[in-house]
């Protein structure tokens, strides 16, 4: 994407809009780039959402399976069912789906607050525990902490998250008995107040660890190689010289500074965590977003399926202006003005 | 068709289980005294909709049997037994039959249940929607209802197979001052469905779970014992092992926990496994032979075929003794029918011969020919391991086995409409009449491009299709039975479907979980007569 100060703006643009809005307009071609795209994709799978219910249904004549296909409009060409997917999309109509016969907004909606809490979660722990792993380790290179923390970091980096999420439910849940092994709420339990904050924290433990675990220990191993380069940077010295403690050293001179890769990084993650989401949420039974995308995969439910990708790729570029906007905050350089100056 | 979603690709085959232990206590009935009150929690895999009056997917029914009832349900021999038919009677030349409906049976909202109710969802919902619906009342000419609680169907031709069909499954009834007068598939009661079942349903959040609670007005006094039902959706076959080994939840059905897994369920103490609930769907495990392909178009071949699979090695290996070698098209539990013996069965040197004589003689390489197999992922994880069983049964007799697996849709596209394959496996409910579930697989009139679960092996013998036609019509049993054993012979000879494994539905719940009535058709219960024992 452009950034926000290149040369080829439109002068009107650069003159009188607010760049959050210029940003924001610029989001509309690549919306739709990635609409377009995602229709052409999905015209390549075999077999139609028809076949399926069909399938389902245990038999279908040829008549009733011709007259479906009419009615989901699936027998016209496929640039009009283009065109009328984008008109859609224009008026923010996101269809039926054509399975589960609701409105695909709602349905995405009621899916998507599993999710965000999720998916938000998993980022906390990421950021906060690697970030603490990845400073813990670089302030004793070579140490017994470091080498017992690389070896961790190292193995949750290749760890299946699936299988690691299995494994989970096996130790904590049949073993233990310590968590449940899957849903978001106790069902019929019918808790409040602070009873129901703790039922929900209990289901959220292991799918958030479990989905947070790749990216923590990206951040691990992100956070101990920025401190290291910075080891011996001139203001480092500085600071040492004036006397500041080592934490204070540390934390406000040299975590600062490091925090700028792992703000890039959680861009990613951000966006990839969607796709995370999905084995995980299958593994927990959460009631996400993820699986109903798997779900709209699998028996081709097109609007469904259009739907959830055109919601993900508007989140995804939600993040990432506010990832840039972030940067602004870590690192005053960024800051556009001052890159021209 | 088995709809299950495969996540777990690893599951190795493990050790044999105590088969003794594990199938010895399927056939205990609960004994003790029925207690009150509870929920019992049952994993299902989410449903589109909540209403089997119309589609037959199974998940639907497992759910949509707590709510909305039958005519009959059906005992562990598959005879009916009454259910909102209190009785019944055929007349003597086969062209009418009456059914006496209980009374003072109400709808959820109140309303009373009654002959109206039958003949709309027979004329309007089964006959016309009902993908074996259209068959089974194919021969419907009229539906009278002389009062509120007796109905008269009047036939063109008898129809003995009615009686097979007419379940909670087969033939649900809807509520007709719900449904008259709008689209039967649009109906917003069709996921939050009114019935007249033991348990109303109360609440379904997507992606979570469906929750029942007890009718107080059911027409059984005093039943049902449970407060509630509650259906949870846990999409991976691991997690429900735990879920359930954790004790989340009580019950699975529809053989959720993988073969694999079920010795871990083995201490009759702690838990029960019933092998009984899916015998109405009489389920078939198969290979069905593309007959329009080269090789495989000839009838020396596709026995050969059939002459290399060892079913029992099969049944042992892969389905972990969970299953019967099939025979023929029609399986064991249909015992009306069924017939012993199979002409085409395990004889790797005959095979060989056969091929030799066909002309498809063992290159220098030692290989004759090159076929694929195609198999649903949708399907069970049992039939992905079967596809290799059956590459190296055939690699022994010089055959080699292109295996293929694709999601269902691009399955279904692939056999049905572009007919593009030479095998294809599937697990085919053959139920308890073959007119219903095993004319359809070889009729000439039934090879319809593009519709599943027709006749997909394009295969047309004249001869047979007029047995099967008379045996649909003929209402005197021993002359039936003549007829289905004379199809029987021609399919077996022919072999475009090569019948497997007699597959068995499991049913593994926790000790506590008790239900005190056996039925053929238990994964489709209403589960009135089930409850939950204290625990220990």
């Amino acid at each position: 994407m452009a950034g926000a100060g290149t040369l080829s703006a439109a002068p009107a643009a650069r003159g009188g809009l607010p760049p959050l809005l210029r940003r924001l307009l610029q989001v509309v071609p690549v919306l739709f780039g990635i609409a377009t795209l995602n229709f052409l994709i999905l015209q390549l799978a075999p077999g139609d959402v028809v076949d399926v219910l069909a399938g389902e249904a245990g038999a279908a004549t040829p008549e009733t399976m011709a007259a479906l296909r009419q009615s989901f409009g699936l027998d016209q060409p496929v640039w009009l069912q283009y065109l009328r997917y984008l008109g859609q999309l224009a008026s923010l109509d996101l269809g039926h789906s054509y399975r589960l016969n609701l409105p695909v907004r709602a349905l995405i909606l009621t899916r998507l607050p599993p999710t965000l809490l999720l998916m938000v979660s998993a980022l906390l722990l990421a950021i906060v525990l690697g970030s603490l792993a990845g400073i813990l380790a670089a302030r004793q290179v070579g140490g017994w902490l470091d080498t017992l923390l690389s070896g961790v970091t190292l193995l949750s980096y290749a760890v299946p998250t699936f299988w690691l999420g299995l494994m989970a439910i096996v130790l904590f849940s049949a073993r233990l008995g310590w968590l449940p092994s899957g849903g978001m709420l106790t069902i019929g339990a019918s808790h409040d107040g602070l009873a129901l904050l703790q039922d929900l924290a209990a289901h959220l433990v292991l799918p958030a660890v479990t989905l947070s675990t790749f990216y923590l220990a990206v951040y691990a191993r992100l956070v101990r190689s920025a401190m290291l380069e910075l080891h011996g940077a001139d203001f480092i010295r500085t600071a040492r010289a004036k006397g500041a403690g080592e934490w204070r050293i540390t934390l406000h001179h040299a975590f600062r500074n490091a925090l700028l890769p792992m703000v890039t990084m959680a861009g990613y993650q951000a966006a990839s965590l969607l796709s995370g989401a999905v084995l995980v949420e299958t593994v927990f039974s959460w009631p996400g977003l993820g699986r109903l995308a798997y779900e709209a995969i699998r028996t081709r439910d097109l609007n469904l399926l259009l739907g959830i990708l055109f919601f993900s790729s508007i989140l995804v570029v939600i993040v990432n202006i506010a990832i840039d906007g972030v940067y602004r905050l870590v690192d005053p350089r960024v800051a556009p003005r001052a890159r021209r100056a | 068709m088995n709809r299950r979603d495969l996540m777990l690709a690893g599951l190795g085959l493990a050790a044999l289980p105590d088969l003794a232990l594990a199938q010895g206590h399927a056939h205990a009935t609960a004994a003790g005294t029925p207690v009150r009150g509870g929920t019992a929690r049952i994993v299902v895999a989410e449903p589109p909709i909540l209403t089997s009056a119309f589609i037959t997917t199974m998940n639907i029914g497992m759910v949509s049997s707590k709510i909305l009832e039958g005519l009959v349900s059906y005992d562990l021999e598959l005879k009916p037994v009454p259910a909102l038919a209190e009785s019944w009677d055929t007349a003597e030349d086969g062209l009418s039959v009456t059914f006496n409906l209980r009374r003072n049976v109400r709808w959820h909202d109140g309303r009373p249940f009654g002959s109206a109710d039958v003949r709309f969802t027979l004329l309007e919902v089964w006959k016309k929607l009902h993908p074996f619906g259209r068959a089974v009342f194919a021969n419907v000419t009229a539906v009278e209802t002389p009062d509120d609680h007796t109905v008269t169907i009047r036939l063109s031709a008898p129809a003995p197979y009615l009686f097979n069909y007419i379940n909670t499954y087969g033939a649900q009834i809807l509520p007709r001052h719900v449904y008259e007068g709008t689209d039967v598939l649009q109906n917003p009661a069709n996921t939050a469905p009114i019935g007249t079942g033991p348990f109303r349903f109360k609440e379904w959040v997507r992606g979570s779970h469906v929750a029942l609670e007890r009718n107080a007005d059911y027409w059984q006094p005093g039943k049902p014992y449970l407060d509630g039902v509650l259906f949870r959706f846990i999409p991976d076959p691991v997690a429900r092992t735990v879920a359930l080994e954790a004790g989340e939840i009580d019950v699975t059905i529809g053989s959720l926990v993988p073969v694999t897994s079920l010795r871990r369920f083995s201490d009759a103490a702690k838990y029960t496994i019933n092998t009984d609930d899916g015998r109405f769907l009489a389920s078939i495990f198969l290979a069905q032979i593309n007959v329009r392909r080269p090789y495989v178009s000839d009838r020396r071949v596709r026995q050969a075929l059939s002459h290399a699979i060892d079913r029992a090695a099969l049944v042992r290996l892969v389905w972990q003794g969970y299953g019967k070698p099939a025979t023929g098209p029609i399986p064991s539990s249909v015992s009306q029918y069924y017939a012993r013996g199979n002409p085409q069965g395990f004889d790797p040197k005959r095979a060989e011969a056969l091929l030799d004589e066909a002309g498809f003689k063992r290159g220098a390489d030692g290989k004759r020919f090159r076929i694929n197999l195609v198999s649903g992922s949708g399907d069970s994880l049992e039939s992905n391991r079967a596809g290799e069983f059956i590459k190296q049964s055939l690699a022994r007799i010089g055959v080699e086995l292109e295996l293929i697996i694709e999601d269902s849709a691009a399955y279904l596209r692939r056999v049905y409409t572009e007919a593009d394959y030479d095998i294809m496996t599937s697990s085919l409910h053959k139920l308890p009449d073959p007119t219903l579930g095993v004319q359809r697989l070889y009729w000439t009139k039934n090879i319809v491009r593009g519709a599943p679960w027709t006749n997909g092996s394009g295969y047309s013998n004249p001869e047979l299709d007029r047995i099967m036609e008379a045996a649909a019509a003929e209402g005197d049993a021993a002359k039936r039975r003549a007829l289905v054993t004379r199809w029987q012979a021609i399919v077996q000879e022919d072999a475009p479907i090569l019948d497997l494994v007699e597959l068995t539905w499991t049913t593994v719940s926790t000790a506590r979980f008790r239900k005190d009535r056996p039925q053929g058709d238990g994964m489709f219960a209403g589960l009135e007569d089930a409850w939950l024992a204290l625990a220990r």
